[in-house]
Protein backbone atom coordinates (compact mmCIF):
# COMPACT_ATOMS: atom_id res chain seq x y z
CA UNK A 1 0.00 0.00 0.00
CA UNK A 2 1.19 3.77 -1.02
CA UNK A 3 0.07 6.73 0.81
CA UNK A 4 -0.18 9.79 -0.84
CA UNK A 5 -0.27 13.37 1.01
CA UNK A 6 -1.43 16.49 -0.48
CA UNK A 7 -1.22 20.13 1.72
CA UNK A 8 -3.25 22.71 1.13
CA UNK A 9 -2.97 26.44 3.36
CA UNK A 10 -5.94 28.37 4.71
CA UNK A 11 -6.10 31.50 6.74
CA UNK A 12 -8.80 32.01 9.02
CA UNK A 13 -10.10 33.31 12.43
CA UNK A 14 -11.94 31.71 15.59
CA UNK A 15 -11.99 32.37 18.96
CA UNK A 16 -13.22 29.81 21.42
CA UNK A 17 -16.54 30.44 23.27
CA UNK A 18 -18.75 28.09 25.08
CA UNK A 19 -22.35 29.75 25.68
CA UNK A 20 -23.29 27.68 28.50
CA UNK A 21 -20.03 28.31 30.39
CA UNK A 22 -20.07 31.83 32.73
CA UNK A 23 -17.92 34.59 31.24
CA UNK A 24 -15.08 33.73 34.19
CA UNK A 25 -15.18 30.11 32.90
CA UNK A 26 -15.25 30.74 29.52
CA UNK A 27 -11.41 33.00 30.41
CA UNK A 28 -10.45 30.27 32.70
CA UNK A 29 -10.58 27.51 30.26
CA UNK A 30 -10.04 28.84 26.81
CA UNK A 31 -7.74 31.57 28.03
CA UNK A 32 -6.92 34.30 25.82
CA UNK A 33 -8.08 32.06 22.92
CA UNK A 34 -11.98 33.73 24.31
CA UNK A 35 -11.02 36.89 23.27
CA UNK A 36 -14.16 38.09 21.54
CA UNK A 37 -12.96 39.87 18.60
CA UNK A 38 -11.10 36.05 17.65
CA UNK A 39 -7.44 35.80 16.50
CA UNK A 40 -6.35 33.35 13.56
CA UNK A 41 -4.14 31.31 12.02
CA UNK A 42 -2.51 30.03 9.03
CA UNK A 43 -3.87 26.44 8.70
CA UNK A 44 -2.02 24.01 7.15
CA UNK A 45 -4.00 20.85 5.92
CA UNK A 46 -1.84 17.75 5.27
CA UNK A 47 -4.48 15.24 3.41
CA UNK A 48 -3.37 11.08 2.91
CA UNK A 49 -4.76 9.00 0.87
CA UNK A 50 -3.54 5.30 1.27
CA UNK A 51 -4.13 2.51 -2.15
CA UNK A 52 -2.36 0.82 -4.39
CA UNK A 53 -1.06 2.58 -7.47
CA UNK A 54 -3.22 2.08 -11.21
CA UNK A 55 -1.37 -0.54 -13.32
CA UNK A 56 -2.14 2.02 -16.13
CA UNK A 57 -0.71 5.57 -14.52
CA UNK A 58 0.99 4.25 -12.10
CA UNK A 59 -1.13 6.35 -9.81
CA UNK A 60 -3.30 5.99 -5.95
CA UNK A 61 -5.37 8.83 -7.44
CA UNK A 62 -4.56 12.13 -9.80
CA UNK A 63 -3.09 14.37 -7.25
CA UNK A 64 -4.33 17.49 -9.24
CA UNK A 65 -7.97 15.69 -8.62
CA UNK A 66 -7.46 15.76 -4.80
CA UNK A 67 -6.24 18.77 -5.01
CA UNK A 68 -9.23 20.16 -6.64
CA UNK A 69 -11.70 18.15 -3.75
CA UNK A 70 -9.44 20.21 -1.09
CA UNK A 71 -9.75 23.38 -2.79
CA UNK A 72 -13.53 22.73 -2.82
CA UNK A 73 -14.21 21.66 -0.02
CA UNK A 74 -12.12 23.16 2.72
CA UNK A 75 -10.32 26.41 0.79
CA UNK A 76 -13.75 27.61 -0.61
CA UNK A 77 -15.32 26.84 2.76
CA UNK A 78 -12.86 27.95 5.01
CA UNK A 79 -9.98 30.33 3.48
CA UNK A 80 -10.57 33.75 4.98
CA UNK A 81 -13.24 32.88 6.97
CA UNK A 82 -14.33 33.10 10.66
CA UNK A 83 -15.03 29.58 11.66
CA UNK A 84 -16.90 30.27 14.27
CA UNK A 85 -19.97 32.46 11.90
CA UNK A 86 -19.16 31.53 8.83
CA UNK A 87 -19.12 27.47 8.53
CA UNK A 88 -21.82 25.65 8.76
CA UNK A 89 -20.28 22.54 9.28
CA UNK A 90 -18.66 23.76 12.59
CA UNK A 91 -22.14 25.29 13.97
CA UNK A 92 -22.30 24.70 17.62
CA UNK A 93 -18.82 22.96 18.00
CA UNK A 94 -15.38 25.23 19.64
CA UNK A 95 -13.59 25.63 16.43
CA UNK A 96 -10.53 23.99 17.96
CA UNK A 97 -7.74 22.04 16.27
CA UNK A 98 -9.03 18.59 17.13
CA UNK A 99 -12.41 19.72 16.13
CA UNK A 100 -12.03 21.35 12.68
CA UNK A 101 -9.62 18.00 11.48
CA UNK A 102 -13.16 16.03 12.37
CA UNK A 103 -14.97 18.10 10.23
CA UNK A 104 -12.56 17.93 7.32
CA UNK A 105 -12.40 14.29 7.43
CA UNK A 106 -16.15 14.07 7.45
CA UNK A 107 -16.35 16.62 4.10
CA UNK A 108 -13.04 14.36 2.59
CA UNK A 109 -14.09 11.16 3.23
CA UNK A 110 -16.73 10.44 0.34
CA UNK A 111 -15.38 12.85 -2.00
CA UNK A 112 -12.12 9.95 -2.38
CA UNK A 113 -13.53 8.06 -5.12
CA UNK A 114 -10.07 6.23 -5.46
CA UNK A 115 -7.99 5.33 -2.34
CA UNK A 116 -9.19 5.82 1.04
CA UNK A 117 -8.70 8.17 3.31
CA UNK A 118 -5.89 7.38 5.73
CA UNK A 119 -5.22 10.64 7.85
CA UNK A 120 -6.00 14.04 7.93
CA UNK A 121 -3.44 16.39 9.70
CA UNK A 122 -4.44 19.67 10.17
CA UNK A 123 -1.72 22.47 11.37
CA UNK A 124 -2.59 25.37 13.48
CA UNK A 125 0.70 26.48 13.90
CA UNK A 126 4.40 25.08 13.72
CA UNK A 127 3.76 23.68 17.10
CA UNK A 128 0.24 21.97 16.94
CA UNK A 129 -0.83 19.85 15.12
CA UNK A 130 -4.04 17.63 15.47
CA UNK A 131 -4.59 14.24 13.64
CA UNK A 132 -7.79 12.43 12.49
CA UNK A 133 -7.74 9.00 11.39
CA UNK A 134 -10.52 6.13 11.15
CA UNK A 135 -10.57 4.27 14.30
CA UNK A 136 -9.72 0.73 13.84
CA UNK A 137 -12.09 -1.92 14.92
CA UNK A 138 -12.38 -2.95 18.40
CA UNK A 139 -10.07 0.24 19.55
CA UNK A 140 -11.22 2.13 22.93
CA UNK A 141 -11.06 5.74 23.03
CA UNK B 1 -24.30 6.07 12.34
CA UNK B 2 -21.08 8.03 11.22
CA UNK B 3 -17.56 6.62 10.93
CA UNK B 4 -15.97 6.80 14.48
CA UNK B 5 -12.33 8.75 14.38
CA UNK B 6 -9.53 8.79 16.37
CA UNK B 7 -7.83 12.32 17.20
CA UNK B 8 -5.09 13.45 18.33
CA UNK B 9 -3.05 16.49 19.61
CA UNK B 10 0.60 16.74 18.82
CA UNK B 11 2.58 19.66 20.63
CA UNK B 12 6.29 20.87 20.27
CA UNK B 13 8.46 22.13 22.81
CA UNK B 14 12.12 23.08 22.67
CA UNK B 15 15.12 22.80 25.42
CA UNK B 16 18.63 22.67 24.84
CA UNK B 17 20.96 20.20 26.84
CA UNK B 18 25.01 19.01 27.06
CA UNK B 19 25.21 15.27 27.03
CA UNK B 20 28.41 12.73 26.58
CA UNK B 21 28.25 9.49 25.76
CA UNK B 22 30.51 7.37 27.57
CA UNK B 23 30.20 3.98 29.80
CA UNK B 24 32.41 4.42 32.91
CA UNK B 25 33.02 0.02 32.56
CA UNK B 26 34.31 0.96 28.72
CA UNK B 27 37.77 1.81 28.56
CA UNK B 28 38.56 5.23 26.79
CA UNK B 29 39.22 3.13 23.23
CA UNK B 30 36.16 1.52 23.89
CA UNK B 31 34.06 4.41 24.26
CA UNK B 32 35.74 5.89 21.33
CA UNK B 33 34.99 3.25 19.01
CA UNK B 34 31.06 3.05 20.39
CA UNK B 35 30.33 6.76 20.87
CA UNK B 36 32.81 8.52 18.42
CA UNK B 37 33.05 11.76 19.09
CA UNK B 38 30.14 11.78 21.04
CA UNK B 39 32.34 10.51 23.73
CA UNK B 40 34.95 13.94 23.91
CA UNK B 41 35.39 14.20 27.51
CA UNK B 42 33.82 17.52 28.05
CA UNK B 43 30.51 16.98 26.36
CA UNK B 44 28.53 18.84 23.46
CA UNK B 45 24.87 19.72 23.19
CA UNK B 46 21.89 20.07 21.10
CA UNK B 47 19.28 22.07 20.72
CA UNK B 48 16.34 19.53 20.55
CA UNK B 49 12.82 19.60 19.60
CA UNK B 50 10.42 17.62 21.31
CA UNK B 51 6.89 16.71 20.03
CA UNK B 52 4.20 15.35 22.42
CA UNK B 53 1.13 13.81 21.05
CA UNK B 54 -2.16 12.71 23.29
CA UNK B 55 -4.94 11.18 22.25
CA UNK B 56 -8.69 10.47 23.71
CA UNK B 57 -11.88 11.64 23.41
CA UNK B 58 -12.82 15.29 21.76
CA UNK B 59 -14.90 17.27 25.09
CA UNK B 60 -17.81 18.57 23.18
CA UNK B 61 -17.86 21.46 25.73
CA UNK B 62 -14.12 22.53 25.13
CA UNK B 63 -13.53 20.96 21.31
CA UNK B 64 -10.00 19.35 22.98
CA UNK B 65 -8.65 16.19 24.05
CA UNK B 66 -6.58 17.93 26.41
CA UNK B 67 -6.35 21.78 27.41
CA UNK B 68 -2.73 23.69 26.56
CA UNK B 69 -3.68 25.37 30.00
CA UNK B 70 -2.72 21.85 31.51
CA UNK B 71 -0.36 20.42 28.84
CA UNK B 72 1.94 23.03 28.82
CA UNK B 73 2.69 23.67 32.40
CA UNK B 74 2.48 20.11 32.99
CA UNK B 75 5.65 18.98 30.11
CA UNK B 76 7.15 22.25 31.09
CA UNK B 77 7.52 21.22 34.65
CA UNK B 78 8.38 17.97 34.26
CA UNK B 79 10.64 17.94 30.98
CA UNK B 80 11.37 21.57 30.25
CA UNK B 81 12.41 22.86 33.33
CA UNK B 82 14.18 19.58 34.34
CA UNK B 83 16.31 19.14 31.09
CA UNK B 84 16.75 22.99 29.26
CA UNK B 85 20.18 24.49 29.70
CA UNK B 86 21.53 21.40 31.81
CA UNK B 87 24.18 18.83 31.50
CA UNK B 88 22.18 15.90 31.48
CA UNK B 89 25.09 13.39 32.25
CA UNK B 90 25.42 15.14 35.55
CA UNK B 91 22.21 17.69 36.28
CA UNK B 92 19.31 14.70 35.20
CA UNK B 93 19.65 11.56 37.96
CA UNK B 94 18.62 9.00 35.70
CA UNK B 95 21.45 9.87 33.58
CA UNK B 96 23.75 9.09 35.90
CA UNK B 97 23.06 5.64 35.40
CA UNK B 98 21.76 5.46 31.82
CA UNK B 99 23.74 6.74 28.92
CA UNK B 100 21.74 9.95 27.70
CA UNK B 101 21.59 8.85 24.06
CA UNK B 102 17.91 10.61 22.25
CA UNK B 103 17.03 6.77 22.54
CA UNK B 104 17.37 6.77 26.46
CA UNK B 105 16.29 10.52 26.81
CA UNK B 106 12.76 9.65 25.11
CA UNK B 107 12.36 6.83 26.84
CA UNK B 108 12.89 8.75 30.54
CA UNK B 109 10.41 11.59 28.60
CA UNK B 110 7.97 8.90 28.45
CA UNK B 111 8.04 8.10 31.57
CA UNK B 112 7.83 11.60 32.64
CA UNK B 113 4.82 12.52 30.76
CA UNK B 114 2.99 9.19 31.15
CA UNK B 115 1.20 9.97 34.35
CA UNK B 116 -0.96 12.97 32.49
CA UNK B 117 -4.03 12.82 33.75
CA UNK B 118 -6.36 14.60 31.61
CA UNK B 119 -5.28 12.32 28.08
CA UNK B 120 -3.46 9.42 26.85
CA UNK B 121 0.17 9.75 26.20
CA UNK B 122 0.20 8.35 22.94
CA UNK B 123 3.74 8.87 21.59
CA UNK B 124 6.77 11.40 22.04
CA UNK B 125 9.17 12.05 19.45
CA UNK B 126 12.56 14.01 20.30
CA UNK B 127 14.30 15.66 17.11
CA UNK B 128 17.90 15.78 18.29
CA UNK B 129 19.31 17.52 15.06
CA UNK B 130 17.31 18.20 12.18
CA UNK B 131 19.06 14.98 10.65
CA UNK B 132 18.16 12.29 13.54
CA UNK B 133 14.68 12.06 15.26
CA UNK B 134 13.50 9.56 18.02
CA UNK B 135 10.54 8.13 19.23
CA UNK B 136 9.13 6.21 21.96
CA UNK B 137 5.28 4.70 22.41
CA UNK B 138 5.46 2.77 25.31
CA UNK B 139 5.97 -0.41 23.40
CA UNK B 140 8.94 -2.45 24.62
CA UNK B 141 10.16 -4.73 22.00
CA UNK B 142 13.02 -7.56 22.04
CA UNK B 143 16.17 -6.49 22.65
CA UNK B 144 18.99 -6.97 20.57
CA UNK B 145 21.08 -9.18 22.09
CA UNK B 146 24.27 -8.70 19.29
CA UNK B 147 27.40 -7.19 20.28
CA UNK B 148 26.80 -2.89 20.23
CA UNK B 149 27.65 -1.82 16.66
CA UNK B 150 29.81 1.18 16.79
CA UNK B 151 29.45 3.98 14.00
CA UNK B 152 31.85 6.13 15.19
CA UNK B 153 28.84 8.72 14.66
CA UNK B 154 27.06 10.70 17.07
Amino acid sequence: MIRVTRKIEFSAAHFYHNPSFSAEENRRVFGKCNNPHGHGHNYVLEVTVAGEPDPDTGMVLDLKELKDILQREVGERMDHRHLNYEVPELAGQIPTCENIAQVIWRLLEPKIAKGKLDRVRLWESPDLYADCTAQSSGEGV
Amino acid sequence: MSQALKVSLTRRYRFAASHRLFRPNFSEGENQRIYGKCSNPYGHGHNYSLEVTVSGTVDPATGMIANLGDLDPFVDREVVQAFDQKYLNQEVSEFREAVPTAENICREIYRRLKPFPPARLERVRLQETSNNSFEFDGEIGERDERAPQGTGQP
